[in-house]
């Protein structure tokens, strides 16, 4: 009991991180038809902004607002700006092309100005841990899925309980209505941006301390991210959460009592599984958008 | 006065042009593949960078045999195909020598190469299969895991008498080597393999492979994983609580573990192969050199590719020639002492399979730093 206990608590915090990366794969596919290969990349990267403040003498709660800031303003802004727009013109394939080719700038980019070598990165909370009921849960493990679940709820909030999210919503649903309806939807695209480029952010500050700060750290992290968002469903936000929460914990259980070996071939059959039994995502919806 | 000038600068721009031409046949080609990028990128940039310095040092001392060593390094991506394609190209050129990689998986695909075309490779890989399969031409810079093995497996008998021993190991071709030469060993000195437990390159989450190694019980636990998932792993065995002594080959306890880990390395133990904390002043003198040049603390992988390249310089004038056959002819069996050659820090051999054996040492993490606590001899002079 406290072993399952340790690796529920343990998927529960990877997962719900899996889970904030891959929301930012549905907010960008349901507002602009965006297929970011990089989202990878775009959390491993946050981490090493904040490495550099630190470095210039940052405090880290300075650094990470630092990080977040220059997230929003580098992969939210600048992204779209330089990379979506242009492209998005000439269909969704070149702009998944252009995305995988700024994942590899992008880590390569880490690689050659800071270093290839891992970095300790500092945690939320100092090392602690807690037993329940013969089980050791470390506390960084709460407080990431405190700060996981609590920035998902945020996002539920802003999605649903305030106009502004409903003009995003009208938005991913039907652009052309929602223009004729006065939304300014290329400004609610940009917002879908920005809120990409700050869960991205809050991820990278919660899973640096687990994975260290590394230039190939988006490789796992985006394909787990991409995985959970098709199991989950790709047009849904709460599939997209859904799918985070069952990759993480699925990854520690099948670990510990199937096989070591095979742990990451479990995700892919299920993966597998769906797109047979259910193309849409568990909470996916057939040919709706919505955000 | 105008064609006196003219007839000045065309002498002096012909002397420039043969003292370019003089310089251009004055080098020596010896190319180097390595892993910059990729799962191995510290592996390959520790090698590169040593490697570099002897260069340079050699190179500032008029190279060898009067040739400057000329050295272009291939990324191999850490992917044995791109190493293949890599090796493929500098082939083409007819290197002397080539250095790297530092990935088994790699050299056991870049090795019947090099052997094809008679050309010493000059490797960091550790796995045994590398010198089992007849490939003539290829030398270790450090131990392979058939030497390195049963010192640590000595190690567990003798000193922390177990009776039984849990194996953590990275599944690729060096974790997967490792285990199977550790537990040979271990079934060799009847002590039971109480858990066999298998981990991903790049893995981040080890809490399932502690919980398994928890309900195992074992008397130690035996880890062998590159040096990112060691830290993750120590850290997780730490906060599960693991009281068996964590014992480890060179990684394990490398002061880069150690640094990503924090106090959770403290107490590990194991065989360390190659460390800048050797209690030898060469080798300390090197990594004094290292941190200077670099900013940056040695590993292991670093005197690997510093003491090959002064290996090649060595063997070369023993031979007196760039000829790669008569290279690996000389180079088996060879025994090189500091005395003789001060750049290999450490008195090494090659046997006739091109395996190293030079003295090693036992050490264990104390106060956030690697302590050796105890010198072996090398295998030959036992």
């Amino acid at each position: 009991m406290a072993s399952f206990i340790q690796l529920m608590v343990s998927g529960l915090a990877t997962g719900a991180i899996y889970a904030l990366i891959a929301i930012g794969f549905t907010l960008l596919w349901q507002t602009s038809q965006t297929i970011n290969f990089a989202q990878g990349e775009f959390v491993m990267l946050p981490a090493f902004f904040v490495l550099a403040a630190m470095n210039m003498g940052a405090p880290y709660w300075l650094a990470a607002l630092i990080g977040i800031a220059l997230s929003v303003v580098i992969l939210g802004v600048l992204f779209k700006a330089v990379i979506v727009d242009p492209m998005i013109r000439h269909g969704v394939l070149p702009l998944v092309i252009t995305t995988i080719a700024l994942s590899l700038f992008l880590k390569e980019s880490v690689k050659d100005f800071y270093s290839s070598q891992a970095q300790p990165f500092p945690a939320l909370v100092a090392p602690r841990d807690l037993h329940f009921l013969g089980a050791v849960v470390s506390l960084q493990s709460i407080v990431v899925l405190a700060v996981a679940v609590a920035t998902v709820i945020g996002l539920h909030l802003l999605l649903n309980k305030t106009r502004l999210g409903r003009c995003m919503q009208a938005t991913a649903q039907n652009p052309t209505v929602a223009r004729i309806l006065g939304i300014p939807v290329g400004r609610m695209v940009l917002y879908t941006f920005l809120i990409n480029g700050a869960l991205v952010a809050i991820a990278s500050l919660l899973i640096s301390p687990i994975y260290l700060a590394k230039f190939t750290n988006g490789e796992a992290l985006g394909m787990a991210a991409f995985i959970a968002a098709i199991i989950g469903g790709f047009n849904q936000v709460r599939g997209a959460i859904l799918g985070g929460i069952i990759l993480g914990v699925l990854d520690n259980l099948s670990a510990a009592y199937l096989s070591s070996s095979y742990r990451g071939a479990f995700p892919l059959v299920i993966l597998i599984a769906v797109i047979l039994f259910r193309p849409q995502g568990l909470l996916g919806r057939v040919e709706e958008r919505a955000v | 006065m105008l064609r006196t000038g003219f007839l000045v600068s065309l002498v002096a721009a012909s002397i420039g042009l043969a003292g370019t031409a003089h310089a251009q046949q004055k080098t020596v080609y010896m190319p180097a593949i390595l892993e910059l990028s990729g799962a191995g990128a510290v592996s390959g940039t520790n090698f590169r960078d040593g490697m570099l310095m002897a260069i340079d040092e050699i190179n500032k001392a008029g190279g060898i045999l009067g040739h400057k060593i000329e050295t272009p390094v291939l990324d191999t991506q850490s992917d044995a195909g791109t190493s293949r394609a890599q090796l493929q190209k500098v082939l083409d050129n007819n290197p002397y020598v080539v250095f790297g990689p530092v990935f088994s998986g790699s050299v056991l695909v870049t090795q019947l190469m090099t052997m094809k075309a008679e050309i010493p490779e000059i490797v960091g890989g550790e796995a045994a299969a590398i010198t089992q399969k007849n490939a003539s031409y290829v030398f270790r810079t450090s131990f392979g895991q058939q030497f390195s093995m049963p010192k640590i497996a000595n190690y567990i008998h003798d000193s922390i008498k177990a009776k039984s021993v849990a194996v953590v190991w990275v599944n690729n071709d060096f974790g997967k080597g490792g285990r199977d030469n550790f537990t040979k060993e271990m079934k060799d000195r009847g002590i039971n393999v109480a858990a066999d437990i298998s981990t991903e390159v790049g893995q981040a989450d080890f809490s399932a492979d502690v919980v398994k190694l928890k309900g195992a019980n074992a008397d130690a636990v035996f880890v062998y994983l590159n040096e990112e998932e060691s830290a993750r792993f120590l850290k997780e065995a730490k906060k599960q609580g693991i009281k068996a002594p964590l014992i480890g080959e060179t990684t394990l306890l490398g002061q880069k573990v150690i640094d990503l880990a924090g106090g959770a390395a403290e107490g590990v133990q194991g065989h360390v192969g190659l460390t800048v904390d050797a209690p030898i002043k060469a080798v300390q003198d090197f990594a004094a050199k290292f941190k200077a040049r670099y900013n940056y603390v040695c590993d292991h992988n670093g005197i690997k590719g510093y003491t090959g390249v002064y290996f090649v310089k060595y063997v070369t004038e023993k031979i007196g020639k760039f000829d790669g056959k008569a290279f690996a002819e000389k180079a088996h069996g060879i025994t090189i002492t500091p005395q003789e050659e001060p750049g290999i820090l450490m008195e090494a051999k090659w046997d006739k399979n091109g395996d190293i054996d030079r003295e090693s040492f036992l050490g264990e993490v104390v106060d956030g730093k690697q302590k050796i606590v105890k010198t072996l001899p090398m295998l030959s002079k036992k």
